[in-house]
């Protein structure tokens, strides 16, 4: 799907400058590109460097785990169909802590292993269960207290408080998540009537 | 408000810090080992950046999207958002990379205080690579019928947009 999007953009991007005589501009921005890649990553760099080094302490402190722990009851109420003491719980709340935290690579482990054993309860295993879908719904709508890469570029544009779109995103990302969990909520509900 | 956010920061590192401290672990140690994978990290989507950065420049440069905006502007009549957001937007579910160039470049051209440039900021934190991240989950797990995973989803990351687009406008 990205290959796709990728050569739609090279393509409609040349084509298009083509059509409309801009045949410098495109030159010029192929011959450049490269470079402004690197401007990006050595931006990036230094915050993400940092933050790695400091969220790695929490992960080996245990605050990862602590904090996962401190989810999981309310959690268990958006999964009434996974089993009490199912280890897929635990994985849950480790992921979604763990994207919280915004450790990306810990998160997807985890998130992996949820998936495995909600296969395991899965009646049909071709097919989503309800549990995978709420779980996806509350995974994709990414809650992240630390955007580190945001911040990491905000600094790097020497923005006067990089920190200040902390708030906002949070609060935006818990109206979307709300949103999304709402809205499948009522979707099982309709899909239970029908039966 | 403006305090709210100054403080989260400061609070996150001691809070973490503080706790490693008390459970009796190398702060320093670990701080340089996760600080070393983080180079590894940077270093490894350092070829997902430069494909993605040069596809989208391209496409930005040659102003195609100022083509396709003319097309459909009478479909979005007053909504005053800004045009520099929408390919944003409609990238942020596929390819974290590609909307994070595309917000690289809105810092670039409007710089990071502008109201795009923190709508931006917001809308790449506030939202997650849904398609990418669905089609990865149910992919390991050999699910193909999803039902309306995705498309809740999606409808998610819509909500997200339209409240980081209303709170752009409450909080500065």
């Amino acid at each position: 799907m990205v290959g796709y999007i990728w050569a739609f953009l090279i393509g409609v991007g040349v084509i298009y400058s083509l059509c409309t005589g801009n045949i410098n501009v495109i030159n010029e921005s192929i011959l450049s590109n490269a470079n402004d890649a690197l401007d990006l990553i050595l931006n990036l760099l230094p915050t993400i460097v940092l933050w790695t080094g400091i969220l790695k302490i929490a992960e080996d402190s245990g605050l990862l785990d602590k904090f996962a722990k401190l989810l999981s009851p309310i959690l268990c109420r958006l999964f009434p169909d996974i089993p009490k003491n199912n280890k897929a719980l635990g994985y849950i709340s480790s992921n979604i802590a763990a994207n919280m935290l915004g450790l990306g690579s810990a998160a997807t482990p985890a998130g992996l292993k949820a998936m495995n054993e909600l296969q395991e309860i899965n009646q049909k295993k071709d097919t989503a269960s309800t549990p995978m879908i709420t779980f996806l719904v509350l995974n994709t709508a990414g809650v992240t207290l630390i955007p580190t890469t945001i911040l990491a570029l905000r600094v790097a544009y020497n923005s006067a408080s990089p920190g200040e779109i902390i708030l906002p995103a949070i609060m935006a990302t818990a109206c979307s998540s709300v949103a999304g969990v709402t809205l499948d909520y009522f979707i099982r509900r309709r899909n239970r009537k029908w039966k | 408000m403006e305090i709210a956010s100054k403080i989260i920061l400061p609070l996150f590192i001691i809070i973490i810090i503080f706790y490693g401290v008390k459970k009796k672990i190398n702060v320093y140690d670990t701080f340089l080992e996760g600080a070393k994978e983080g180079l590894m990290t940077t270093f490894s989507i350092f070829p997902a950046v430069i494909a993605m950065i040069f596809a989208i420049n391209i496409f930005l440069d040659s102003n195609a999207l100022g083509g396709l905006i003319k097309l459909i502007n009478p479909l979005l009549g007053n909504i005053s958002m800004p045009i520099e957001i929408i390919p944003m937007a409609l990238l942020r579910p596929v390819s974290g990379t590609a909307s994070l160039a595309i917000m690289n470049d809105i810092f670039k051209g409007f710089g990071p205080d502008s109201f795009v440039g923190r709508l931006a900021s917001i809308l790449q934190g506030c939202t997650d690579t849904t398609v990418y991240v669905i089609a990865l989950y149910f992919g390991t797990v050999k699910i193909t019928k999803i039902k309306h995973a995705l498309w809740v989803g999606l409808f998610a990351d819509l909500v997200g947009i339209i409240v980081a687009f209303v709170l752009t406008n409450l909080f500065f």
